[in-house]
């Protein structure tokens, strides 16, 4: 098995997540550049964080349009893993692999601290390590991570099971209106959403940024090494059943 | 007619019009042995702009100590070198932006992070940390919220793009600044050790490129901006202010290390200040060359800008380097791939002299050497104020009526409060290297696939240094070397950003010399060289000047990262430790100043031997994992120093203290608090001990309170009350 870690212009997560992937899981690991309309093998891609194209039309609107992105289509479409971390996952939403829209932050602001997020699906891929209801502390850094989508939009992803991280207390309970615990003021505290195949995962909070114990904290590994282990395993539809 | 021969005629009078005085002018005749062209008179306004040559700095910045055993690069280049081992060099610098920030403050704040990212990769060093030291006016002075909200959004905005973690500085608040806020920006690197790149220019006939943006009319003459005060008119120089592109500069930096990596490229520099004139002018000036640049190539923003215009402006996110001939094309290549724009704007030669070409005529023609080496240098007449003994005069310390409330309300004063509200909107977490970011008394990075971290920190106090700038100096660099202590950390260098008013003012002049000294001394005594830095002068407005406000941005490595203490209280049950004297000292403290308006006395005493000591003790009892807590005191005393510890983790302490009322926020230098489990007071107690360092066992961690007993009192404060007061504090002042 081989990950992948796609190089926007304007990436600048892209070495994180290759270093916990590579140094930290031990797992063969590759960059894959953004004009290559190949995924060189991968089974696991990830779209790092950063500002691709400096964010400057709208976050993620030109690197959705990048070569490297009609590969990752097909790659998902074929039930292939792909992760969209913070701007990842804001390419993810402007390409349309995952329902819904980023606005800015409820006050205006970046803002960079840690976060608590319940996990909603501990059957995917990405979270098969982690426990239903799990909280995890992990750290934000963006702009733009107040998800937003239609109420009828919002149900049925609910519905579809598709919300995978939710901003919560410390203690795991929903806080949606509560710019304390739910930082940017994302529709229902949605952190994490998968597409309807669960193969496909974008979340705000950065996993890698919080792997290694020296960094005061590894909550975000489980979730790197699940995926990273799916990838191995074939278990790419394990959450797709549902 | 030609559009050169268009240009204004030159004169003393236009000379002086951008900058230049009728000496300066006399000075460039009779190195040229004729009257220089408008563009001629252009350039050397600029590479003899204060900001560029340091002509009234000089004399006194050859005292510093420059020298150290981890030193590869001193002053001079882009930014220092150090080496912090395992075949790794830490590349720093700190540089002010302080001018355009004050005229335009998101985009002055941008471009000044901007502008030392630069300095940093441009030395083959991947950027890992930065830190930013702001002052502002008070609050509710004219713009001044606007001003700190462009400041925070800038920094913010650039480093986040960038992806370099901002991991620490200071943010101070004081009148002095509400006419000229201070924007001073830090950056750090790494490199491999022989991976070093410089900007020295060598071998006739190798091209030069330009790299990155174009070229348009923002920014010219920001340097010459920079090297004046300001008046009703500064509003109208708000052309004079770059404009930042943090993408670019991005693509600039992944473009730039990898380049290097092709063994193509001879010599690098950023277009900083003066833009393509002090690029290509100390390119050459360094390397004892000459240059042609046929300005024809140079990429533009938009069509017409003269020669002029060109050699002068401040176009953001720009390169020039040196290629080896022949090997243009494999540079070409990767900055191509990285979407950038290259372009051979001419050649290295061994005239000694730099040859404008544009249009087929020559826009200049002058001797690089004299320019650049031989650039004015003035020893300005200084003067000690006649109030000296005035202003030393003991101040009358009132005690406070009620300690809690005295406590509280200094928490709620913007110097004291959380800086929650600012460091929250700068990304300190990519990279994946930060051990212990904002908030702390030194911010730890790893140095990846090492055990070891780099530490670092960020101080001066503005008060001292306006009351005895000396003491102020020397206080600055014992305060960041202290900081650096309580992590554990070596010191292996500073770099500076030394801000003062007007030169030409004898005072200021003083000022500066006395800080000068504060600081060599000091960093003799402790064993820190000075690396890189710079000077702000000009920083009044309507004649009125800020304090002095030497900067210190001090670096030290920690070898081995495993039981790193914080600068809060970890643990209940933890005993607390007092190291260091108190003497009641009260000029210029905080005490004073924020609760009866007070700036009077001479500040503390810095002991310098007593400084490397307590250092050399904190140092120790890191190294040997014996400490959960380590936070040093400095304004604000024993009690604020306490009460930051407990805020951290919002975990309250029990302590008695020999101390009675006020001095409880005497600033008595060479102090720390350290906390340790029981097991380890002994062994703390008996190596301060033995290297002479006085301790005290004062107490306990625990609670939910903060609980003091000295001699005559008793006070307690629930944690949650005084975060509460903390934490709001700023955004509440900001009327957020």
């Amino acid at each position: 098995m081989k990950a992948g870690v796609v190089v926007f212009p304007g990436s600048n997560c892209d070495h994180d997540v290759y270093h916990v992937l590579k140094h930290v899981l031990g797992q063969d690991a590759t960059f894959l550049w953004h004009q290559d309309d190949s995924l060189q093998g991968c089974e696991l891609v990830v779209l790092p964080g950063g500002f691709a194209y400096g964010d400057y039309l709208r976050a993620g609107a030109l690197a959705a349009l990048s070569p490297v992105m009609g590969a990752v289509k097909r790659h998902a479409e074929a039930g292939g893993l792909v992760l969209g971390i913070c701007n990842g996952f804001q390419v993810l939403l402007e390409a349309a692999l995952i329902p819904g829209a980023m606005r800015r932050n409820q006050n205006l602001r970046f803002l960079c601290r840690d976060v608590h997020l319940s996990t909603e699906r501990a059957d995917l891929p990405f979270t098969w390590k982690l426990r239903q209801g799990e909280v995890l502390r992990l750290p934000i850094a963006h702009g733009e991570g107040n998800y937003e989508d239609s109420p009828a939009r919002l149900d049925a992803l609910e519905a579809n099971g598709q919300v995978v991280f939710r901003y919560c207390t410390p203690e795991g309970a929903r806080a949606d209106g509560d710019p304390q615990w739910n930082p940017n003021g994302a529709a229902r505290g949605i952190a994490g959403v998968c597409n309807l195949g669960g193969n496909v995962l974008g979340m705000m909070p950065h996993p890698e940024r919080a792997s290694e114990a020296i960094l005061g904290n590894s909550d975000g590994l489980a979730l790197l090494a699940s995926a990273v282990e799916a990838g191995s395993r074939s278990l790419l539809r394990a959450g797709a059943a549902r | 007619m030609t559009v050169l021969q268009q240009e204004p005629a030159v004169s003393a009078e236009t000379a002086r019009s951008i900058g230049l005085n009728e000496e300066e002018f006399e000075r460039l005749r009779t190195i040229l042995g004729r009257d220089p062209n408008w563009t001629e008179l252009g350039i050397t306004s600029a590479l003899w702009s204060e900001h560029c040559s340091y002509k009234s700095s000089k004399i006194y910045l050859r005292e510093f100590p420059t020298e150290g055993p981890h030193v590869l690069q001193g002053p001079g280049e882009n930014a220092g070198v150090v080496d912090v081992g395992h075949g790794w060099v830490a590349v720093f610098k700190m540089e002010s932006h302080n001018h355009p920030s004050f005229i335009e403050p998101y985009q002055g704040s941008m471009t000044g992070v901007g502008g030392i990212l630069r300095d940093i990769f441009t030395m083959g060093a991947r950027p890992i940390a930065a830190m930013d030291a702001l002052r502002f006016g008070e609050i509710d002075a004219p713009r001044m919220r606007t001003l700190i909200d462009g400041v925070v959004r800038g920094v913010g905005d650039y480093g986040n793009c960038f992806g370099v973690p901002t991991v620490g500085g200071e943010t101070g608040f004081h009148r002095c600044y509400n006419g000229n806020i201070l924007v001073n920006a830090f950056a750090l690197g790494v490199a491999r050790r022989d991976r070093i790149f410089h900007a020295r220019a060598s071998g006739a006939g190798n091209p030069v490129l330009y790299v990155g943006s174009r070229t348009g009319r923002d920014g010219i003459h920001g340097a010459t901006m920079a090297s004046e005060s300001f008046d009703k008119e500064s509003e109208q120089k708000r052309p004079t202010v770059q404009v930042g592109d943090p993408f670019t500069e991005k693509i600039l930096l992944e473009a730039c290390l990898e380049a290097m990596r092709t063994g193509a490229i001879v010599a690098i520099q950023d277009m900083g200040a003066a833009g393509l004139t002090s690029s290509t002018f100390e390119m050459a000036g360094r390397g004892g060359t000459g240059l042609r640049l046929d300005l024809d190539h140079v990429p533009l923003r938009q069509p017409g800008l003269t020669p002029y215009e060109m050699m002068l402006s401040e176009s953001q996110e720009r390169m020039v380097l040196v290629a080896r001939k022949g090997r243009e094309e494999e540079l070409e290549k990767v900055f191509r791939r990285w979407g950038l724009e290259v372009a051979n704007i001419g050649e290295i030669t061994d005239t000694g002299r730099a040859v404008l070409v544009w249009h087929g005529e020559t826009a200049a023609d002058i001797p690089i050497g004299p320019l650049t080496a031989e650039a004015p240098v003035y020893q300005r007449p200084v003067a000690e104020p006649s109030d000296l003994a005035a202003r030393w005069r003991a101040p009358e310390v009132p005690q406070p009526e009620d300690l809690r409330g005295t406590l509280e309300r200094l928490l709620a004063t913007p110097d004291f409060a959380s800086k929650a509200w600012i460091t929250s909107q700068y990304d300190h977490t990519v990279r994946t290297n930060t051990v212990q970011g904002p908030g702390g008394d030194a911010a730890v990075v790893l140095l990846k696939g090492t055990p070891s971290g780099l530490a670092m920190t960020c101080d001066v106090n503005p008060v001292y240094c306006s009351l005895d700038p000396r003491r102020g100096g020397a206080q600055a660099v014992a305060e960041a070397v202290r900081n650096l202590a309580c992590v554990g950390a070596d010191p292996v260098g500073l770099t500076d950003c030394l801000n003062f008013g007007n030169p030409e003012r004898p005072e200021i002049s003083w000022q500066f010399r006395e800080a000068v000294r504060g600081i060599s001394e000091a960093c003799l005594a402790l064993g820190v060289p000075v690396i890189s830095g710079n000077v702000s002068f000009y920083n009044e407005t309507e004649g009125t000047s800020i304090y002095p406000t030497p900067a210190i941005a001090a670096v030290g490595v920690i070898a081995s990262l495993s039981g790193l203490p914080e600068a809060a209280f970890q643990r209940a049950g933890d005993r607390i430790v007092l190291l260091g004297e108190d003497r009641s000292e009260f000029g210029g403290s905080a005490y004073l100043r924020l609760l009866y308006d007070l700036e009077q006395g001479r500040p503390p005493v810095v002991d310098l031997a007593a400084e490397a000591r307590l250092a050399d003790l904190l140092r120790s009892l890191v190294a040997k994992g014996y400490l959960r807590t380590a936070h040093d005191l400095s304004d604000g005393g024993f009690l604020i120093a306490l009460a930051e510890a407990c805020l951290g983790r919002r975990l309250g302490a029990r302590v008695e203290v020999p101390l009675v009322g006020a001095d409880l926020f005497s600033e008595s230098q060479g102090r720390a608090i350290v906390a340790c489990s029981p097991a380890a007071l002994d062994r703390v107690l008996r190596e301060a001990e033995e290297l002479g360092v006085a301790a005290r066992e004062i107490g306990e961690v625990g609670g939910e309170a903060l609980e003091v007993r000295t001699a005559g009192e008793r006070f307690v404060a629930p944690i949650a009350a005084l975060h509460e007061v903390w934490s709001t504090a700023l955004p509440r002042a900001l009327g957020l």
